[in-house]
């Protein structure tokens, strides 16, 4: 894995770029850009597993992103008991109801022979169990909204390490892909890439509107982290200690003690934002790492040579006895869980939990584009789409500023077209997207990294 | 008295609001789907496009309300249309010539084509965002209310009341003006039939010396026009904002493809058909049953069949029944 030149060409750009931006802007944004650099590849990586090896398209991106972020308030957050005193026994009820519902369906598909009237039958059904289901958890739902409104309004977690959501995160985007494959992965590529974005829409809007269990646009914040927090650090001795022995010179250049103490407080409370991003990014590098080695190993493995047999040619690989269906259906799983397992690692970064925050542009199209432009069907690639990607995606505004300010530079500071333009400096990060993109799949098709298919 | 009053009601928060929103979207669904028709594949900058051209309709507006020129009881924006409608058929150009065309002569697979329109969607983004901001802008002016609930009441003696905004009435005229040329177009003139046989068989159509590169081109005028139209006649009703024009691209699409993808009466039909469910699932019926049950039978609770919140959940899990029991459409899809 080590002497593979995409390897050597992804993690050299990955150090530059980090310590480019350590050099010029400060190590603190540095690490900050590294370590979204590092959950996009996850996510990434996600997207290529079913777009690279299988040739699913899967708009719901987004999607899964919050079902990933919901399982860490599912898993993390303390449970608030007065909720669940209150309207902890209807939830539980509806929930069997739902359960309950699902099952008969799939009993009636099963068992009942085809019948004319067969599909209005369960679709009859599902559209009875809507009310219904509102009926039974409407009180209880509201009961557990009203309770500390301010505050909580909500049922609240398990009061687990955050670690575990990463894996309950993935696990439950594995649960959610198997219904959405059943039902959408018999459609043809153009199909599933709409239905796959409006199902991620459904997800979205339940996730932003059951306040019950996510306390949906009121967000959660204060999540756990997974590292120590500043203050903790900047209270313990050895962390000083620490400091010190690396600043030394700097701090034996100062004979005043009292300057001395004063620089050496600056420094810790820098140093201690920057130690916990740099725990995050070795979390998150041995994550990538993880990730990138099984997805490695099951790319040349008798099972990704089927996969890309079953992506060229869907035909000839049926008739060699293959099972497609089945396959997609394994294949997209995988993917969503890993895109779910990057949505948790995403949120326990930022540390809060915000519902309106996913927006198709930025969860669904960019880590597309990141992708795309990396190169399909490689991994390096995709790792090095989401690092470059989520550089420019930062680097842009500040790029834009200056190019405007150059050109702009015989205006006067009121002129009316300036001041429009460096207000909309944010946007010209879309430009610098599609551009590339468009670029990207003009003149390089395949990605920066193509796919290299080993021949053995 | 009752049964008017309750007629009236329904009139006033879910007929004339869905054949306004229905008309909004059946507008959007043509254009995604005469695309999908005739250039095959479904495009997502659509949504960006129609933005665009609002955009272009609002600066014009602004414009000419500089100069002190309006439409009297009309919008202005009314006035404006045109220009709109020609700088976007001058941007749908230059993209197909700078991109779609080298992917057409190439004959890529439908996805290319996807990921090159999700490329365009982000560039117009990004124009529309630059140019005018990302945020809320109300072009509407002349008069706005044809009839107000007030006014109805007074006139009529009923308790409910019946709103009619001018910006419906314009919306329901346009629409019908748009789409009984446009179907005339399609079925009646002989540029339109070329189209039709053009979606329906490429390789056959060539033989019959039908010129591909005019077909592309009307269809990308005519999309166009529908897109400005239809943003235009949205952000009139509610109002502009860049994010909901993006939005708005997903009822679109189901609208499309419950309709029958490349269909456009398929398309017109799944519109209406859209917006009647999210409005007419998403409203509570409560005073409606008050007016026609007897006193006795009151309903307690909202008898609404899933919160507002859902709304847009609606349309995409009417679309996923249909792909899943019906996936050509309602209407037989895939021929213009």
């Amino acid at each position: 894995m080590i002497n593979n030149s995409d390897f050597k060409i992804c993690f050299s750009v990955m150090t530059v770029l980090t310590i480019l931006v350590g050099l010029f802007q400060s190590w603190g944004i540095a690490l900050s850009m590294l370590n979204l650099c590092l959950i996009s590849a996850v996510m990434a990586m996600g997207v290529n597993i079913q777009w690279g090896f299988a040739g699913l398209i899967n708009f719901g991106v987004m999607g899964f992103l919050a079902i990933g972020g919901l399982a860490t308030i599912l898993v993390s957050v303390p449970p608030v008991p007065e909720a669940w005193s209150a309207g902890g026994l209807g939830i539980l009820i509806s929930g069997l109801f739902l359960v309950a519902v699902v099952f008969s369906v799939l009993i009636i598909n099963k068992k009942i022979p085809n019948h004319k009237y067969k599909n209005y039958f369960i679709f009859f059904i599902i559209i009875l169990s809507i009310p219904l289901l509102k009926f039974i958890a409407g009180p209880s739902i509201s009961k557990i909204e009203s309770i500390n409104a301010a505050t909580s309004g909500f049922l609240g977690g398990a009061n687990l390490p955050i670690i575990f959501s990463w894996f309950v995160g993935a696990i439950l985007c594995a649960l959610v892909a198997f219904v959405v494959g059943k039902v959408c992965l018999g459609l043809r590529s153009d199909y599933l890439a709409i239905s796959t974005l409006l199902v991620s829409g459904i997800i979205i809007t339940i996730v932003k509107h059951e306040e019950w269990l996510s306390r949906g646009v009121k967000n959660v914040i204060g999540l756990k982290r997974p590292v120590p927090y500043e203050v903790d650090l900047q209270n313990s001795e050895w962390f000083i200690k620490l400091v010190e022995f690396f600043n030394s010179s700097k701090l034996s250049n100062i004979l005043d003690p009292d300057e001395k103490i004063s620089l050496l407080n600056q420094l810790v409370i820098t140093s201690s934002g920057v130690f916990v991003k740099l725990c995050f990014s070795l979390i998150f590098l041995v994550v990538v790492i993880t990730i990138l080695y099984f997805s490695e190993k099951a790319l040349n493995s008798p099972w990704g040579r089927m996969m890309r047999a079953i992506r060229d040619n869907e035909e000839a690989a049926k008739a060699m006895g293959k099972n497609v269906v089945k396959q997609h259906l394994f294949i997209f799983m995988l993917g969503s869980a890993i895109i779910g397992f990057a949505g948790a690692m995403l949120v326990t970064y930022d540390g809060l939990f915000t519902p309106s925050s996913y927006q198709p542009l930025r969860y669904t199209f960019l880590i597309w584009v990141m992708v795309l432009l990396g190169g399909t069907g490689n991994n390096y690639g995709a790792i090095l789409g989401g690092f470059v990607v989520w550089f420019i995606w930062i680097q842009s505004a500040p790029f834009a500023l200056l190019v405007i300010n150059i050109f702009t530079n015989h205006l006067d500071e009121t002129n009316y077209i300036k001041e429009h333009l460096l207000n909309s400096v944010p946007y010209f990060r879309y430009l610098m997207m599609g551009l590339g993109l468009l670029l990207v799949m003009r003149y390089r098709p395949k990605g920066l990294l193509p796919e290299k298919i080993i021949k053995n | 008295m009752d049964f008017l009053n309750s007629i009236i009601l329904l009139t006033n928060f879910i007929i004339v609001p869905g054949i306004t929103y229905g008309s909004q979207l059946a507008l959007g669904a043509i254009g995604v789907t005469l695309i999908y028709g005739v250039l095959r594949f479904a495009n997502f900058a659509y949504g960006d496009l129609m933005a665009f051209g609002t955009m272009i309709v609002i600066l014009v507006t602004w414009f000419l309300q500089s100069k002190g020129i309006t439409f009297g009881l009309l919008p202005t924006a009314l006035l404006a249309l045109p220009v709109g409608i020609l700088l976007t058929i001058v941007v749908s150009l230059f993209f197909d010539k700078t991109v779609f065309e080298y992917y057409r002569n190439k004959k890529s697979d439908p996805v290319t084509f996807i990921v090159v329109s999700l490329g365009i969607m982000f560039v117009l983004n990004a124009v529309v965002r630059i140019i005018i901001g990302p945020n809320d802008i109300n072009f509407m002016d002349g008069h706005k209310f044809i009839m107000k609930a007030r006014e109805f009441k007074q006139m009529t003696g009923l308790n409910e009341g019946l709103a009619l905004k001018s910006t419906q009435v314009i919306t329901l005229i346009t629409t019908i003006i748009t789409c009984s040329i446009l179907f005339y177009f399609l079925n009646k003139t002989k540029t339109g039939k070329s189209m039709r046989a053009y979606s329906n068989n490429e390789d056959l159509a060539l033989l019959s010396g039908i010129d591909p590169k005019k077909i592309v081109l009307l269809t990308w005028i005519i999309v166009s026009i529908l897109a400005t139209v239809a943003g235009t006649l949205y952000g009139l009703d509610k109002s502009f904002k860049p994010f909901t024009y993006f939005n708005n691209l997903l009822p679109i699409f189901a609208a499309t493809i419950v309709g029958g993808i490349g269909n456009p009466l398929g398309a017109f039909y799944g519109g209406f058909l859209i917006a009647f469910s999210e409005i007419g699932l998403t409203y509570a019926y409560k005073k409606f049953f008050k007016y026609i049950m007897p006193d006795v039978l009151e309903p307690s609770t909202l008898i609404q069949f899933i919160s507002t919140d859902y709304k847009f959940a609606i349309s995409f899990a009417i679309l996923i029944v249909v792909l899943i029991f019906r996936p050509n459409g309602i209407f037989k899809g895939k021929v213009i």
